[in-house]
C-alpha cells in the first residue's frame, strides 16, 4: 500500500479546495519534481552512452580508419556490415561468445544453487561463509585473469607443479596454449568469478522463504525432491532472475579475462566478439569495421539484459500476487 | 531402538558430509587468491624454481619495496602514480555517481510519473553496452575533446557506468523507508527538502554507503575502457598498470603478484564492511515491487 505523491485520485475534500490556478501550479510542480531529480542521470547517460552510440552508428557506415581522419566523412552504407557478416572469423567469434556465455551461465546457476542450498543447511558460521563468497565477485576481472594465468602457467603454474609432484603426469599440460584447454581455462576463470553472484542472491532467497508451505507439503507427504521442485525452486526463481539481470549487465567483463589470459590466442582459437572488436579497432585501426561489430555485440548484450529484466518483472508480479 | 541409533548415525554422517563439502568449496574459492598473495611475498627465484619449492623458504616485503621504488632494486613501473590515479578517479567518480544516483533513486522510489518503467529500463539497458564496444566511439570523441589520457575523461565515463546500478540499489533502499515518516515531518512544518535531508537520508545512509562501495569497486576494477582511454602516468590506473609487468616473453610474476595484492586489499576491506547492506540492497531493490 504505497501512496505516491503524484497519485491521480485527489484527496477527499476535507480541506477547502484551493483556487484552481494555485492547484494547477502545485500539481505541475509535483509532476515536474521526479523529472528534475532524474535530469542529471539522464543527461549523463545521454552524453556518455547515447551520443557515442549515435556516433559509432555513423562510423560503422564509413570506412573510417584512425590513420586517415578524412575517411570519417565518406559514407559507404552497409558495406561494413556486409563485410563482417561475410567474414568467417567474425561468425566463429560470435558463435564462440554465445557458446561461452551459455555454458558459463548455466554452470554458474547450477553451482550457485548448489552452494546456496549447502550453506543454507549450515547453522554455524553462515555469515562468515557468505562474506568469503562475496570476495570473488569483488575481484577485478583483470586480476582474476592474471590469477588464473599464473596458476595455469605451463612451466611455473601451481596446477602443473602439483600434478607433476603427485605423479599424475610428467608432461607440462599446456593449459593456456592448447586451444581447447585454453577455452576451458577461461570458462573456469569466468565461473570462479561469477558463481558467487548466483550463490549469494539465491541464498538471500532461501533466507526469505516462508516455512509454512514447506511444512505443509511435508505433512502432505511430498518427498524432498518434490518439495524442492515445486515449492523451493519457484520461490527462488525471482532471485535467480535478479542474479541473471545483474550478470547480464556485465557479461562483457569476460573481455578482461581473455585479454590477459590468452588475448584471443593461440591463433585466434579463444577469440571472443569483444577481443575481436578491440583487435580490429585499435590494433588494425579499422574503426568503421570495429564499430559495426561493436553494434552487433551491443545489440546482443541489450537483448540479453532486456530478456532477463522482463523475466524479473514477470516473476516479481507473480510473487506480488502470491503474497 | 536400533532404528533411531541408525538414523542418528546417518544424520551425523550427513552433517560431516555437509561440512566436508563446504570446506572443499571454501578451499576452491580462497586458494587461488591466497596463492597469489603468498607469491607476492616470495622472491621471483623461488616462484620460478624447478622442481617447485612448496614450502616458502623466505618471505619478505622486497617485492612491494621494489614496485614502489624503495630499496636498492627497483622495477621501472610507476606503481605509485598508478595508485594515486586509481584512487583519485575512483573516489571522484563515486561521489558524483552517488549524488546523481541518490536524486534518481529517490525519484523512482517516491514518485509516480509517466514512462517510469521505460526510463528505468532504458537506464539499465544503457549500462549493458559492453565496455569495449563503448570505448571505440568514446575514444574518438574524447580524442577530439582532448580528454584521452586525462583523469577527467575517465571520471566522466565511470560516473555514467555507475549511475544505473547506483539508482537500482538506492531505489531499493528508499522503498524500505515508510513514506509516512517524511509526510509526518512535512505536516509538522518541514519543507520537502528538510524532510528528505533530516529524516529519509539518515535512514538510508548505510544503504547509500553500500551503493558507494559498489560504485567505487566498479571504477577501481575497470579495465576495458581504461586500457584504451589512458596512455601515460597522467591517468593510467592500477588494472591497466598490471599489464606493464608482461613484456613480450617474460613476466615479472613476483612484481605482478605484489601489485595484485595492492589492488585486492581495498576491495576486500570494503566488501567486508558493507556485505550485509549490499545483499539487502540487491534483493529488496529487485524483488519488492
Amino acid at each position: 500500500m504505497r501512496r505516491a505523491r503524484g497519485a491521480i485520485p485527489p484527496a477527499p475534500p476535507l480541506l477547502p479546495r484551493k483556487p484552481p490556478m494555485i492547484r494547477a501550479l502545485t500539481t505541475r510542480r509535483t509532476e515536474m519534481t521526479p523529472f528534475l531529480l532524474l535530469l542529471p542521470a539522464v543527461v549523463t547517460m545521454l552524453f556518455v552512452v547515447a551520443l557515442p552510440l549515435v556516433f559509432s552508428l555513423w562510423t560503422s557506415l564509413t570506412p573510417y580508419k584512425l590513420t586517415k581522419p578524412q575517411t570519417l566523412y565518406q559514407f559507404i552504407g552497409l558495406t561494413n556490415y556486409i563485410r563482417i557478416f561475410g567474414d568467417w572469423d567474425f561468425w566463429v567469434a560470435f558463435l564462440r561468445t554465445i557458446g561461452f556465455l551459455t555454458v558459463a551461465m548455466n554452470v554458474e546457476f547450477a553451482l550457485g544453487l548448489g552452494i546456496a542450498l549447502l550453506i543454507n543447511k549450515i547453522t554455524w558460521g553462515q555469515r562468515g561463509l557468505r562474506t568469503i563468497m562475496m570476495f570473488p565477485m569483488m575481484f577485478s576481472p583483470i586480476l582474476v585473469g592474471f590469477q588464473f594465468k599464473f596458476l595455469f602457467n605451463d612451466h611455473i603454474g601451481v596446477v602443473n607443479n602439483a600434478l607433476q609432484s603427485m605423479g599424475i603426469t610428467d608432461q607440462a599440460i599446456p593449459w593456456l596454449v592448447d586451444a581447447k584447454l585454453a577455452m576451458f581455462s577461461i570458462t573456469l576463470a569466468e565461473v570462479w568469478m561469477s558463481t558467487s553472484v548466483f550463490a549469494i542472491l539465491l541464498l538471500a532467497g532461501l533466507f526469505a522463504m516462508p516455512r509454512d508451505p514447506l511444512e505443509a507439503a511435508r505433512v502432505d507427504g511430498c518427498n524432498p525432491w518434490q518439495v524442492f521442485r515445486h515449492i523451493t525452486l519457484p520461490f527462488l526463481m525471482p532471485f535467480a532472475y535478479i542474479a541473471m539481470a545483474i550478470r547480464s549487465l556485465d557479461v562483457a567483463r569476460a573481455y578482461d579475462l581473455v585479454a590477459v589470459m590468452t588475448d584471443g590466442g593461440p591463433a585466434g582459437r579463444t577469440e571472443l566478439l569483444w577481443t575481436l572488436i578491440a583487435r580490429t579497432g585499435y590494433d588494425e585501426a579499422k574503426m568503421g569495421q570495429a564499430n559495426a561489430m561493436a553494434y552487433v555485440s551491443t545489440i546482443l548484450s541489450v537483448l540479453f539484459t532486456w530478456y532477463f529484466y522482463r523475466k524479473l518483472v514477470a516473476a516479481r508480479r507473480y510473487m506480488g500476487g502470491a503474497e | 531402538m536400533k532404528v533411531s541409533v541408525e538414523s542418528r548415525a546417518s544424520k551425523q554422517a550427513k552433517k560431516v558430509g555437509i561440512w566436508l563439502a563446504t570446506f572443499v568449496l571454501m578451499l576452491v574459492m580462497c586458494l587461488p587468491g591466497l596463492w597469489v598473495v603468498l607469491s607476492a611475498f616470495r622472491p621471483n627465484r623461488e616462484i620460478l624454481a624447478k622442481p617447485p619449492v612448496w614450502i616458502p623458504e623466505e618471505l619478505s616485503l622486497v617485492n612491494f619495496g621494489k614496485i614502489f621504488g624503495f630499496g636498492a632494486e627497483q622495477v621501472g613501473i610507476p606503481v605509485g602514480s598508478y595508485f594515486t590515479n586509481s584512487l583519485v578517479i575512483a573516489l571522484t567518480s563515486t561521489v558524483i555517481a552517488l549524488i546523481v544516483g541518490v536524486a534518481g533513486g529517490y525519484a523512482f522510489a517516491r514518485y509516480r510519473f509517466r514512462f517510469k518503467g521505460g526510463i528505468f529500463l532504458g537506464l539499465m539497458l544503457f549500462r549493458a553496452v559492453p565496455g569495449i564496444a563503448l570505448s571505440l566511439p568514446v575514444f574518438m570523441m574524447w580524442s577530439r575533446l582532448g580528454l584521452v589520457d586525462t583523469k577527467m575523461g575517465l571520471i566522466i565515463v565511470y560516473v555514467s557506468l555507475n549511475v544505473p546500478f547506483t539508482i537500482w540499489l538506492i531505489d531499493g533502499f528508499f522503498r524500505q523507508i515508510p513514506q509516512a515518516l517524511s509526510e509526518a515531518a512535512q505536516v509538522d512544518g518541514c519543507t520537502p527538502w528538510q524532510a528528505f535531508w533530516k529524516i529519509e537520508f539518515p535512514l538510508a545512509k548505510s544503504g547509500i554507503a553500500a551503493a558507494g562501495v559498489f560504485a567505487f569497486l566498479t571504477s577501481w576494477n575497470e579495465f576495458a575502457l581504461a586500457s584504451q582511454l589512458t596512455r601515460s602516468t597522467d591517468s593510467k590506473t592500477l588494472p591497466v598498470g598490471l599489464l606493464d609487468f608482461t613484456a613480450q616473453f617474460t613476466i615479472d610474476w613476483a612484481g605482478m603478484c605484489a601489485m595484485a595484492v595492492i589492488i585486492i586489499i581495498p576491495a576486500l576491506i570494503l566488501t567486508f564492511i558493507v556485505q550485509k547492506h549490499l545483499i539487502a540492497g540487491l534483493t529488496f531493490g529487485g524483488v519488492k515491487g
